[in-house]
């Protein structure tokens, strides 16, 4: 029996049936990892003990068929905080912290009872798209091991994709979710903002961090949204907004038609790759088959998108990363002689280069006399951005184009120059500036690599990008092609 | 040459809430190092701030007692800089768009009444608390998250008895709101001031110097006095008063240098992403005027034109809520105002002192006080007789029942005295003689003899006109 190509709910079918138990699906999940993260290096920490004694004691209770998630293993990455299992960020400033508590969306999982398998590898503190800022290892791509898998949330896209998890967490700020899931061929969503609570997120950019799940079917991840969503009151930007079933509403594999889907120019324009360009058009006829109609549409200030979102996110993330000042946890430098000492060599010796590239920026951009040039011009770019959004979806349903510009690119390729790396997420940035909801997921093949659609909904319609994305999904076998690993695969 | 001062106050007032601004952490006093914090208070990764309600609503309250605009639509800041006590390295606070703005109180120095401005009041977060030793130092959180309003004067101050009278005027509005119990010596009302002089005439105000340590109004007065003349010395010497922060020395009274302030600091403001902005009902602002206590300005009008009070009296008694209060109740009692006033005054107050405590920590009543005022009044007791009814009415006793109890009604009835004044008079022919021949003293000595013969309960003024009366004939 192999699991690792399953879905939850067949996985959920067959612990209801007691042809495998929690336990042994566990174990058989922690064996796959270990024979298969030395080729993706997914993982930053295994919670192996734990993860056993809950899904014995899940066992010892019995799994009942209103308990979906029950004994489903589940990767987080590593900016969620996990009570009492180590948490990172990817960072050297948090090499060795144990929270005191859990994320919400964590808590949400653990009360559904999923197993946390471990925590995976991310960009240090989401701030990257290839996992190569991670202070630890950059993991690889689940379809070819010399390219990156993206990022931030790499570690958990290619243990998805490479049959180590069914169900992993992301954080998206610019792109982080959808970027890695299209590179590693499977589904991500960034949620509308407000849709999770960011209780327990170590914060990048607060305005536009969601948390979202990433797995490899739409309507797996339909069923942990709505596991994981809804209101929180440690949380007062999550939303009030009643949380459907998702899942439930998948069951039309037609249900896309009389819809209209903008596709703006801009998502296909110069810089977008020819084998990219190609699936989205096909993906386009796709939809027109089921009965849609695709308009070309115009996001014109989507250019501006990059340049707001690196002052925006940097000014944001330069305030937040201040509390890791060597004080009260995390890394303090040895040799300190007073307490500019203290803040100056910890800061320096703790972060990346990355990191503290955004510190900088974004410190500078919220100084006195350059605040209203950078900041709140930002801010200003940002409306507009939001503007350009409202018009297009005041007459159309939704709006697809590519998550990114390219496939998965080389490992080494571009990490010496941020401007390119940052450009890899024009298209999926604006969505985190207008807080919209972005679905990603697996439309075809360039060059024997994963291409990812994304589909760009209403605020807190995440129902008709599932639906539009289940009918996709139904009407093509992308999603079906899986990696080899060897191992177990 | 001739100079003009203007000073700046920046007063910080603890609020009384039960819980933090933030965070669900107690707001309590004397909790061991740290027991009243939680993962927000530390700064711990990935937690996030909410907004006490209550908070927000003493902002308004304070807004509306300094007689301000309150923002309806308003929002938080983040103020960035690095120190240990700051667990985020922000403190959260309101900078772009303050709670309230454009309010003032009145001030009365040496009967000139004056309007002073407020130009706003934010609320924020307190910061922990650091302490030092040798080697190392200790960090306490407990009062990191503690709510705080920030009242800033418009530069319209301009002397050192006017910031006095100010603070003073700031205090009692606040207090009468009870959101806070501004007490300077518990830490509940924190004073920053500024000052600067300039010649007469000259349009650019001078450069300022800060003022710390000021831990009462009177040091408060006097740094600025002493600071006042310094500045002035400096500029007349042909000098420049540098911008520098100064201590005030409560021994000398005078302000040393502290440090030289090179630019400003530059804390990166910017709103805070983690909070939903602030929309304000008209309705909610409403509710919250029309449960507000009566200030102590309106009190006093009442308590001169109404009742009678001087003007002094009516400052006395509306020093505290809790005296304005039990004076409010005693006089619905049908205590006897002024008599009211003067016990609260004299008696109490001294009690109040000797006792150090506050009034509302005793056990006297507006019930039992203006109970032994109306026994005053209606003749019952002597005011003699009332020194020890008060002494029983601080242990909670009943004075009724005192009186009654310890023999002390006053001989009033005329039938029962005649007698006891007949006797007398018959004992002392030579004082009735003294008497006719013109020596008023005479009747001194005559009451006393009553007096003896009463073991004090007689009423002196009726012993007075019934002795006249027998004298006369």
């Amino acid at each position: 029996m192999n699991y690792f190509k399953q879905d939850v709910a067949s996985l959920h079918a067959d612990l209801v049936a007691k042809k495998i138990s929690a336990k042994e699906l566990t174990q058989a999940t922690f064996d796959n990892i270990k024979a298969t993260d030395p080729k993706i290096d997914a993982f930053l920490t295994l919670n192996e003990d734990a993860a056993l004694k809950q899904a014995d004691a899940i066992d010892a209770q019995g799994i009942a068929a209103d308990q979906p998630l029950a004994g489903i293993p589940v990767a987080l990455k590593d900016n969620l905080v996990t009570k009492g299992l180590k948490t990172t960020a990817a960072s050297k400033i948090l090499e060795n912290f144990n929270p005191v508590y859990d994320a919400t969306a964590v808590s949400k999982l653990a009360n559904a009872q999923m197993v946390t398998v471990g925590k995976t590898n991310l960009d240090e503190f989401a701030m990257g798209g290839s996992t190569e800022n991670s202070a630890f290892k950059t993991s690889k791509n689940a379809w070819d091991q010399t390219k990156v898998p993206g990022g931030s949330s790499g570690g958990s896209a290619a243990a998805v994709a490479s049959g180590q998890v069914p169900v992993a967490l992301g954080s998206d700020t610019g792109g982080s979710i959808r970027q890695p899931a299209a590179f590693n061929g499977i589904v991500g969503i960034k949620p509308t903002y407000g849709r999770v609570s960011r209780w327990g997120l170590i914060a990048f950019g607060s305005s536009l961090d969601q948390i979202g799940p990433m797995t490899r079917s739409v309507k797996d991840n339909a069923t942990i949204l709505s596991a994981i969503a809804g209101h929180d009151d440690h949380d007062l930007t999550s939303s009030t907004q009643a949380v459907p079933d998702f899942a439930a509403e998948l069951n039309d594999a037609t249900s896309v038609k009389g819809l209209r889907i903008g596709l703006p120019k801009e998502f296909l324009a110069e810089g977008v790759d020819d084998g990219v360009k190609s699936a989205i058009l096909a993906a386009a006829d796709t939809y027109r088959k089921l009965g849609a109609t695709v308009d070309e549409v115009s996001l014109p200030h989507n250019k501006y998108g990059v340049a707001a979102y690196y002052i925006i996110g940097s000014s944001e993330a330069s305030s937040n990363l201040q509390r890791f000042d060597g004080i009260r946890y995390g890394y303090r430098a040895d040799d300190v002689k007073n307490l500019e000492d203290v803040y100056v060599k910890s800061r320096s010796e703790g972060f990346g280069e990355e990191v503290k590239r955004r510190i900088m920026l974004g410190t500078f951009s919220l100084s006195a006399g350059f605040y209203d040039a950078y900041f709140l011009k930002a801010a200003k770019v940002r409306t507009v951005i939001i503007n350009d959004f409202k018009a297009v979806l005041k007459d159309h349903d939704f709006i697809m184009g590519p998550v990114a510009p390219t496939t998965a690119f080389g490992i080494g390729d571009e990490i010496k120059d941020p401007i390119t790396m940052y450009m890899n997420d024009v298209l999926t940035i604006p969505v985190n500036l207008a807080g919209l909801p972005g679905l990603s997921l697996p439309a075809g093949f360039s060059n024997n690599l994963p291409v990812g659609m994304q589909l760009i909904g209403r605020p807190f319609d995440e129902s008709t990008l599932y639906k539009a994305g289940y009918a996709f999904e139904q009407n093509t076998d992308f999603h079906l092609q899986l990696p080899t690993l060897g191992g177990q695969n | 040459m001739n100079f003009e001062t203007t000073i700046g106050l920046e007063v910080h007032i603890e609020l009384k809430t039960h819980s933090k601004i933030f965070s669900p952490s107690p707001v309590a006093y004397g909790a061991d190092p740290n027991a009243n914090t939680n993962v927000i208070d530390w700064g711990y990764p990935g937690v996030l701030p909410t907004t006490n309600k209550g908070v927000v609503a003493d902002g308004i309250i304070a807004a509306l007692a300094l007689h301000a605009t309150v923002e309806k639509h308003t929002h938080f800041d983040r103020k960035n800089y690095f120190y240990p006590d700051n667990p985020k390295a922000y403190q959260i606070t309101q900078s772009d768009k303050p709670i309230g703005h454009d309010g003032w109180v009145e001030i009365d120095v040496d009967g000139v009444k004056k309007k002073i401005g407020i130009a706003e009041m934010h609320i924020e977060e307190d910061a922990g608390k650091n302490t030092h030793e040798r080697d190392y130092s200790y960090v306490d959180l407990n009062r990191q998250g503690t709510p705080l309003i920030e009242i800033v004067s418009k530069p319209d101050i301009a002397s050192p008895a006017e910031a006095y009278a100010y603070l003073e005027a700031l205090r009692q509005r606040i207090q009468f709101t009870g959101i806070s119990d501004v007490k300077m010596e518990e830490g509940s009302m924190r004073v920053d001031v500024n000052i600067s002089v300039r010649p007469v005439g000259q349009e650019k105000f001078g450069t300022k110097t800060e003022l710390k340590n000021l831990n009462s109004f009177n040091y408060v007065q006097r740094g600025l006095e002493y600071e006042e003349q310094r500045q002035q010395q400096v500029l007349m010497s042909g000098g420049a008063v540098q911008q520098e922060t100064r201590r005030f020395d409560e021994k000398t009274g005078e302000t040393i240098l502290m440090r030289v302030k090179a630019g400003a600091d530059d804390y990166r403001y910017f709103p805070e992403p983690d909070l939903p902005a602030l929309n304000i009902s008209d309705d909610w602002i409403k509710e919250l005027g029309d449960a507000m206590p009566e200030m102590p300005t309106k009190r006093r009008e009442r308590y001169v034109n109404d009742l009678g009070l001087t003007d002094y009296d009516a400052m006395v008694i509306t020093q505290t809520k809790e005296m304005s209060d039990f004076f409010d109740a005693t006089v619905a009692l049908k205590a006897d105002p002024k008599m009211a006033a003067n016990y609260l005054q004299g008696d109490v107050n001294a009690y109040l002192n000797e006792k150090q405590v506050d009034l509302q920590a005793t056990k006297l009543t507006p019930a039992n006080l203006a109970g032994m005022i109306n026994l005053i009044s209606d003749g019952t007791i002597s005011s003699k007789m009332a020194k020890k009814v008060f002494k029983a009415i601080t242990d909670g006793e009943e004075p009724k029942a005192y009186v009654e109890a310890h023999g002390l009604v006053q001989l009033s009835d005329p039938a029962k005295l005649q007698p006891i004044i007949d006797d007398v008079l018959s004992a002392n022919p030579q004082s009735i003689e003294d008497f006719n021949n013109g020596k008023k003293r005479a009747v001194g000595f005559l009451v006393g003899q009553i007096m003896k013969q009463t073991h004090g309960q007689a009423n002196p003024q009726v012993v007075n006109k019934l002795l006249m009366t027998a004298l006369q004939q």
